[in-house]
């Protein structure tokens, strides 16, 4: 028990450090630095990654209907949040808006949750009897026609059909978007911790003697999908925040791929894993990664073979083989980050003793 | 008719145009332990799976306790107090061993320490890995730990679906004298074997099938000196 304190102990300070950093670099760093917009956006797919994690890697359903649900998130918000006397601008070409109250964020951001919550118990009745593939198949089929209605004429007044929404409350602070994301992923965290956690787990594991055990399948399955569907809108609404404008154009199955490749690099059933891959992975492809786009000329003026538009993505391809071939349980496994442990592994190996990596508590 | 807990009557399973189980009847009676003998295919499994209520018979009746549980959902049986150790042992491989056993108590809302010590004293080797992740637990570690998984749930009636399957003979052995502790501390057990031998010696009761029909009952003594049961599972010729 002693150990498991300890553990917790300095789980808990490296969070304090996380949340330290981010603090500084909001008020430190120059308005201009990438950091900003990057970490709005890993905040944004650490969370996305994070409930995709709780289906895919914790509960076993093989579910592709991310993008879906996010935009369902990001439209409840966006529509909620425009302030009164823009909506007829926003929706000039539908008369005006349906909707005529402007919501605060943080209920938006829970509406934004329950839509895609109340949609996902909707689609899970029939879907959730399928099984691997084929529940891939029809939540991301879902995901397509979510985006095809949205874009109708007739929604119009309500969802300014094609044209993109803009105007609505969107914070530039990266705290707030840290808060969001953290106080959702520390939710879902203590789920997986609960009994129902341990349910969806063994589900995952056997669903045959998960059945025998007296777990109701079909109720924890619908219910995982639920959960995972909240947090996928309110990543929906914090997208929609990171943009400033909501299309649905950009909510397509590539981002939903990208969040499942997130969740692979991260390891299936790690959530510090996900968080971790998040944040490699958008701040590779949108800022490391960045100069391999631009054409570079050396001083003598000969230009640097290779550099130009499109580069960064043949690099990044080639980084992400990389990872997936020297981790093949992603970068976690499905072990989660533990500060204690890594002290003692480092100290065992100044003191020359062979070391298990084992988690034995006492 | 009170001492009978389990009691099931011409029941009738089909899987996809074949008749697995072909009108079986059958008593477990209260405190005893019962036992299915029969070959490959005979239909043993799909009878506790129909019990549990995770196969769908076409027809028949089920009475636990007097009630018909037929059509009943499994978690609602296993709520009633019977409980299935499959086949293959079936444990959560990435879950400790502890969290396996307080899988088996998922349905309980009362305090089950109790239960856990009960279990950790019929096998000190679980309470010894319990911090373990099961799947790297030896295959009879892991049947221990599934049939402690089961008594978790405290159950009356515990089913059992080959638990020496692909377990070495001295395990086997342990496993079976588990089996009587169980049944004397006052739980019916009902047996699958196809290691007829042991399963006929532990039982009270047993019964023959082949290809989904009862060819014979009797007490397990009386079973294991037939000359047809000895022909066809005890490896023992008539010639002899």
């Amino acid at each position: 028990m002693w150990n498991q304190n300890k553990r917790t102990i300095c789980n808990l300070l490296l969070v304090a450090a996380l949340i330290l950093t981010l603090v500084l670099i909001e008020l430190l760093a120059p308005s201009t630095s990438m950091w900003f917009s990057v970490l709005r956006k890993v905040c944004t797919f650490a969370l996305a990654a994070v409930s995709m994690n709780l289906l895919n890697g914790f509960t076993g359903l093989f579910s592709l209907g991310q993008a879906g649900f996010m935009l369902l998130g990001a439209y409840t918000y966006a529509i909620l949040t425009i302030p009164v006397d823009m909506r007829s601008n926003v929706f000039r070409n539908y008369g005006d808006s349906l909707i005529r109250f402007q919501m605060p964020l943080v209920p938006a951001l829970l509406l934004a949750g329950l839509i895609a919550a109340f949609f996902a118990f909707l689609i899970g009745l029939p879907v959730l009897r399928l099984k691997s593939d084929y529940l891939a198949i029809a939540t991301l089929g879902f995901a397509e026609i979510v985006r095809g209605l949205v874009q109708l004429q007739n929604f119009g007044p309500v969802t300014n059909g094609p044209d993109p929404i803009n105007m609505f409350t969107a914070p530039k602070n990266i705290l707030v978007y840290a808060a969001i994301s953290g106080i959702s992923i520390l939710i879902i965290v203590l789920i997986i911790n609960s009994t129902y956690g341990r349910a969806f787990k063994a589900i995952r594991d056997d669903e045959i003697a998960a059945e025998a055990m007296g777990i109701n399948l079909a109720h924890h399955k619908r219910l995982s999908f639920i959960i995972s569907s909240f947090f996928c809108g309110i990543a929906g609404a914090m997208m929609a925040m990171c943009n400033t404008s909501v299309s649905s154009v950009s909510f397509t199955s590539a981002m939903t791929y990208q969040i499942l490749l997130v969740v692979v690099i991260g390891g299936i059933g790690s959530i510090s894993g996900s968080i971790i891959a998040a944040f490699i992975f958008y701040a590779s492809s949108e800022w490391w990664l960045k100069f391999l786009d631009l054409e570079t000329y050396t001083d003598a003026g000969a230009k640097i073979p290779l550099l130009g538009p499109g580069f960064r993505m043949v690099v990044f391809s080639i980084l992400i083989m990389i990872i997936v071939l020297f981790f093949r349980q992603g970068i976690m496994g499905t072990r989660e980050i533990s500060v204690y442990d890594g002290i003692l592994r480092i100290k065992n190996l100044f003191m020359k003793k062979s070391v298990k990596g084992g988690v034995k508590d006492e | 008719m009170s001492d009978v807990i389990l009691q099931i009557k011409s029941l009738n399973v089909r899987f996809g145009g074949i008749q697995a189980v072909n009108g079986i009847s059958m008593d477990v009676k209260k405190g005893k332990i019962v036992t299915l003998i029969g070959a490959n295919g005979a239909g043993k499994s799909t009878i506790l799976r129909s019990v549990s209520g995770i196969v769908k018979p076409e027809s028949g009746e089920i009475l636990f306790e007097g009630d018909n549980i037929l059509g009943l959902s499994p978690d609602a049986i296993v709520a009633r107090g019977i409980t299935l150790v499959p086949e293959g042992r079936r444990v959560f491989p990435n879950l400790t061993v502890l969290e396996n056993l307080k899988m088996g108590a998922y349905l309980r809302k009362d305090n089950y320490d109790e239960d856990l010590a009960y279990v950790y004293r019929l096998f000190p080797r679980l309470s010894e890995r319990h911090w373990q992740l099961a799947g790297t637990l030896s295959g009879g570690e892991q049947q221990m730990l599934a049939v402690g998984r089961a008594l978790m749930s405290r159950p009356k009636l515990i089913m059992m679906d080959e638990p020496s399957l692909g377990l070495a003979p001295l395990v086997v052995r342990d496993i079976f004298s588990i089996i009587r502790t169980i049944n004397d501390n006052g739980i019916t057990v009902l047996l699958i074997e196809q290691n007829a031998n042991m399963a006929l010696k532990t039982c009270h009761y047993g019964y023959v099938i082949e290809t989904g029909n009862i060819i014979m009952e009797g007490e397990g003594e009386q079973l294991l000196s037939d000359e047809r049961v000895k022909e066809a599972y005890l490896g023992k010729s008539k010639a002899k």
